[in-house]
């Protein structure tokens, strides 16, 4: 299984054709206490760059971008009553959606752990 | 002048603290040939007091007020005795002259009696929630069109003929711009509401179906019948209710299984006003909360432990979501929701209940009377504090002539209805609280000699 | 001596600073008093009302409507009820007990006299419905208002309908939106700057538009080349906000204007700031089409806590056709009317419809009124150039201990702008704000507009005294330097106010809207949790 990042502090694991969404630790700090994610409903077809999610803090409302082309698989539903995993472990536990991927050549415009972190150094 | 504070002194000594030689070096950034130079032209200047309130006297002495003759003019508007007490209370200076709640810690007086506000509507309207209020009944009413889209993802939108014909204008207006698709229909002079013509247009791509409860003509919708029908195609069903008083009689519309509830709250605490400022109440289901607009007020606790209040769920908001925002809505009526709350604290629900069947009582009185007039008939079977009555001719004339001689007497359906002849010798009447037997005479006496 | 004290008083002053710690029973500190909710103090057999019974049954048609019970309110009597809203209305800052500088909001005096006005049973107790030869005086009210209205903005026409600013902005899109259908054109963007009020990209998008930004210099205004840039086919019009959120009038207002009109789009002048310029120039000068006026801002109506508002549209030649209904016109003889359904076809046909039940904010309108007459043509020119002074004042007090990013572009207009740039690490514009509550002071609008990190902005309008603003000078100043120095005990602010900092992110993730609990027996609030220390 291999992670990439976005430039919008996005994070995607990848394992076989089906990809897990979520925002980096950095991106939740920024947005302080996470009040409520919308999330997207099983079987809606995404492109890449689509905002497809919301992450409301108290006083901001954040879209999140799929990293990739495809369709939804499923969402966090932890994530209804603990919005707050986004803040304690945006990482893992905090995922917010799983797409199953059509195009997986996608996956190369995106950066690995080292290129996200230099990249959030230079913020 | 009596409302500056600044001594010419003091402009002085702050022009010079401040670097301008004059005052118009301040006024550097607007182009010098568009600068005036002295006061607008075409205007009076300044005014005393008692000047002022001699100009506006006589301008307010050009109408007739409702308490100076006897008043039967409902509509949308609805004329309560309001206590003493809920004027002297809304005009505290920190209610009245507070701005928005944005700073909680300074503003919980007017966090509070939203949070009761809201629970009072919410109960009222047998909602799970409610908001801190909209402009009016009839914005709200769209508002709760565009809600109810968002949430079904359609836009075709079922309106009941029994719809006051203003808020199917405003709704209509506002689709021209959205394109959602309006089914609207005139109402019929029929004892009962259209319920099954409006079930029948309901389909599997209708977003919301709207009805007034009691409707435009005083009727009584089934509403779990059309809330059942509607549910049945995945539509919302979205109930108006512009006299809240009603609802002290009968069923709350959120127990028929309406989704949102809206309505005009004027009844209760805020008075006439030649048609506003007015209260828009706003409540729904739970689980629409973040569909919902406008501005609310949740609990919560502040750093020491203690219940507080504040604004929440900002983020649906203009000032923050901006172009995604559930509604462009900034400004709500929160001295209207003040006054709405304090006159339903003092009323409390058996007040309530008792207030809404004397004007019922009234009503009844009225028709009885009116019935009794040769070629004068009532059209319901059921209504509250408002009917329609079918005159021998056009009732817009009547109105007129009984005006000229000093009766309020309704509102005429032609005036509500300009197209549609087949309804214009229908009167709609109203006797709430307010009217009394003498009052009901003199309207039927003057009735009766328009018609001799 | 005979050292005689019979009654036994002595004075004892106790020692200063420790009353902080003491507790009290209640949860009530002497004047600081704390209120249940209604719900926890209220029974249903109470009633504040004296009714008389109906001795009537309902019609038989209502029965099977009927309502089980009464509906589950708790009542006051009106003593409790007096004491329940009095109590509560301590518990809230107001312009009435001192400045309340909230920028682009305009917190200024509400004379009393208009509050009379309102309230003559002419204007007060008259049905929207009634006869029209039973409300001459409301539609005067009116007319005279529209007047006034258009001769202060140099503009052609005026819609009074609308119910607030946001409303009025709707009133002038759909107007815009109107005009472009009437000619056959369909455009789709409408530019709005960042520094924008959130209610314009909303109104826009509300309205059935895209909505594109509109760059800005660093000095704060409209960049006129980008936007000339982005001028074209797809444009419906821009929103801009004249003077600005920043504070600056915009120059190159006269310019944008030309810019949009040669490139066939309109410009919707957002109005909140008109009480900088009235009575100094006319907006429709500049060129505009249509501006909102908030008369609850400029012309004094009470904000009440949160509206109501009234937002009259003034609009130019262009747009006047098709403003909604109802519409104010004069007859022949020169007597005002309201152009409704009934004769709209005939009298003011491309009306784009209605927008509201009714005739608009009456009770505004009586307000606005009263409070032009009494400041006459002179007294409103007055009244922006004691708001610009005032707040030219602040800005150039301030300036040296607040960031304040656009001061060296020249003077403000009726607001001072300042960022948080240069406090110490871990303070915000936040704790500014709360340090003020603990000094007296309502805050000023913090954190807009979004152009300005931590933006604070201040606007004391025309209704401060020398005084009262050095004062607010001072403390604004001391609390600024408390957070320059990295002072804690702001961090913890307000430490005096009704309430100290209060969990928005539980009330958010958790929202309670309505109370829940069991009515109770009347007098078991719930005072242990409410006060105490």
């Amino acid at each position: 299984m291999s992670r990439y990042f976005t430039k919008d502090h996005e994070w995607i694991d990848v394992d076989g054709d089906t990809g897990t969404v979520g925002i980096t630790d950095y991106a939740q700090h920024q947005l302080g206490d996470i009040t409520f994610v919308e999330l997207p409903e099983a079987g809606k077809g995404v492109k890449k760059g689509d905002a497809v999610s919301v992450v409301d803090s108290v006083k901001a409302a954040s879209d999140v971008y799929t990293p990739v082309t495809g369709e939804v698989s499923e969402s966090n539903a932890a994530l209804e009553d603990q919005p707050e995993l986004v803040n304690t472990d945006a990482e893992a536990e905090g995922w917010l959606f799983k797409v199953k991927l059509t195009e997986t050549g996608e996956l190369d415009a995106l950066m690995d752990r080292e290129a996200y972190d230099n990249y959030v150094g230079t913020l | 002048m009596r409302y500056l504070p600044l001594t010419e002194t003091d402009r002085a000594e702050m022009l010079a603290a401040v670097g301008a030689g004059a005052i118009d070096d301040l006024f550097v950034d607007v182009p010098k040939d568009l600068l005036l130079g002295e006061p607008i032209e075409g205007l009076p200047l300044h005014a005393s007091e008692m000047a002022v309130e001699r100009h506006m006297s006589r301008l307010a002495g050009q109408n007739l007020s409702a308490g100076e003759a006897p008043f039967f003019i409902g509509a949308g508007a609805y004329r309560h005795h309001v206590p003493a007490t809920v004027d002297h209370l809304i005009q505290r200076g920190e209610f009245l002259t507070a701005y928005t709640p944005y700073q909680p810690e300074i503003a919980q007086g007017t966090l509070q009696v939203l949070f009761e506000f809201q629970t009072q509507v919410a109960r009222l309207f047998g909602t799970d929630i409610a908001n801190a209020s909209m402009y009016d009944g009839s914005t709200a009413c769209w508002e709760a069109v565009q809600m109810a889209d968002r949430i079904t993802r359609r836009d075709r939108v079922v309106l009941s003929g029994g719809l006051h014909p203003h808020y199917v204008s405003t709704i209509r207006t506002m689709a021209r711009f959205t394109r959602d698709e309006i089914d609207s229909r005139v109402p019929v002079l029929d004892a009962e509401p259209d319920d099954a013509a409006l079930i029948e247009a309901i389909s599997d791509e209708t977003g919301s179906v709207v009805v007034q409860y009691p409707d435009i003509l005083g009727r009584v919708p089934d509403l779990a019948a059309i809330s059942d029908a509607a549910h049945a195609k995945g539509a919302l069903l979205i109930v108006v209710v512009t006299e809240p008083v009603a609802l002290g009689l009968i069923e709350a519309p959120g127990k028929l299984g309406a989704d949102i509830v809206v309505g005009e709250g004027q009844s209760l605490g805020v008075g006439l006003s030649f048609g506003g400022p007015y209260l828009g109440l706003f409540g729904c289901r739970e689980k629409f909360v973040r569909q919902m607009p406008g501005r609310v007020c949740g609990e919560t606790v502040d750093a020491d432990g203690k219940r507080g209040f504040v604004l929440t769920l900002s983020t649906r908001e203009q000032h923050i979501r901006r172009e995604k925002a559930t509604s462009n809505i900034c400004t709500n009526s929160g001295l209207c929701a003040l006054a709405f709350s304090i006159h339903m604290t003092l009323l409390g629900g058996g007040g309530l209940a008792r207030l809404a069947r004397l004007n019922h009582a009234r009503a009844r009185k009225l028709v009885d009377r009116l019935e009794r007039i040769e070629g004068v008939s009532c059209l319901n079977h059921a209504y509250f504090n408002e009917v329609t009555i079918i005159l021998p001719q056009d009732a817009r004339e009547t109105v007129r002539v009984l005006a000229d001689r000093g009766v309020l007497a309704g509102v005429s359906l032609g005036r509500l209805y300009p197209d549609a002849n087949e309804l214009h010798r229908g009167l709609l009447v109203t006797a709430t609280e307010t009217v009394s037997d003498e009052d009901i005479e003199t309207f039927a006496s003057a009735l009766e000699g328009v018609l001799a | 001596m005979t050292a005689h004290n019979p009654s036994g008083w002595r004075p004892a002053m106790g020692e200063p600073g420790e009353a902080a710690s003491v507790p009290t029973r209640s949860g009530d500190r002497a004047l600081m008093l704390e209120e249940a909710l209604s719900f926890e103090i209220g029974s249903p057999e109470k009633c504040g009302v004296d009714l008389d019974d109906a001795n009537v049954e309902p019609i038989a048609g209502l029965g099977r409507f009927l309502r089980e019970g009464a509906p589950d309110l708790p009542g006051l009597t009106e003593p409790e009820t007096v004491r329940h809203y009095t109590r509560l209305s301590r518990q809230n800052y107001a312009i009435d007990l001192g400045p309340f500088p909230l920028g682009s909001c305009t917190m200024k005096h509400n004379p009393r006299l208009n509050e009379k006005i309102a309230r003559l049973p002419g204007f007060a107790d008259v049905h929207p419905l009634q006869p029209q030869q039973t409300v001459r005086g409301a539609y005067e009210v009116i007319a005279q208002l529209a007047d006034w209205l258009m001769t202060l903005t140099g503009m052609a026409s005026v819609a009074m309908s609308p119910k607030a600013g946001a409303h009025g902005e709707l009133c002038g899109l759909l107007c815009i939106r109107a005009a472009h259908d009437a000619n056959g054109e369909q455009r789709s963007v409408v530019l709005v700057p960042e520094s924008a009020h959130g209610t314009n990209p909303a109104t826009a998008a509300f309205a059935g538009y895209e909505v594109e930004d509109i760059a800005a210099t660093p000095e704060g205004r409209v960049d006129l080349e980008a936007l000339k840039a982005r001028l074209g086919p797809d444009i419906a019009g821009v929103m801009i906000t004249n003077p600005n959120t920043c504070g600056l009038f915009e120059r190159d207002m006269r310019a944008i204007c030309e810019a949009v009109h040669a490139a066939g789009g309109y410009v919707y002048c957002d109005g909140a700031n008109f009480n900088a310029i009235v009575g100094k120039v006319r907006p429709g000068d500049l060129g505009i089409d249509a501006m909102h006026i908030n008369l609850h801002k400029t012309f004094s109506t009470p904000h009440g806590g949160g509206g109501p508002g009234s937002g009259p549209v003034v609009l130019s030649e262009a747009l006047a056709p098709f403003a909604p209904l109802p519409f104010v016109m004069r007859d022949a003889g020169g007597a005002p009317y309201l152009v409704e359904e009934e004769d709209g076809a005939t009298d003011h046909p491309h009306s784009f419809g209605r927008m509201a039940a009714f005739n608009g904010q009456m009770g505004m309108f009586t307000r606005a009124l009263a409070y032009m007459l009494s400041h006459g043509a002179d007294g409103l020119r007055q009244v922006a150039e004691d708001a610009v002074l005032n707040a030219n004042y602040v800005l150039r007090r301030c300036e040296d201990v607040l960031q304040a990013p656009y001061a060296g572009s020249g003077p403000c207009m009726h607001e001072a702008l300042f960022g948080e740039a240069g406090l110490a690490e871990g303070f915000s514009t936040l704790d500014i704000a709360k340090g003020l509550i603990d000094e007296g002071f309502h805050p000023m609008t913090v954190y807009f507009p979004l152009v300005v990190k931590g933006a604070m902005l201040v606007e004391p309008t025309e209704t401060e005294s020398r005084v009262g603003l050095d004062r607010f000078i001072e403390s604004l100043r001391s609390v600024a330097e408390r957070a320059r120095n990295g002072d804690d005990s702001l961090k913890s602010a307000p430490h005096f106010a009704p309430r100290r900092r209060l969990d928005e992110t539980q009330a958010a993730r958790k929202p309670v809207l309505v109370w829940k609990g069991e009515p109770g027996p009347s007098g078991q609030g719930a005072p242990s949790e409410l006060g105490g220390q």
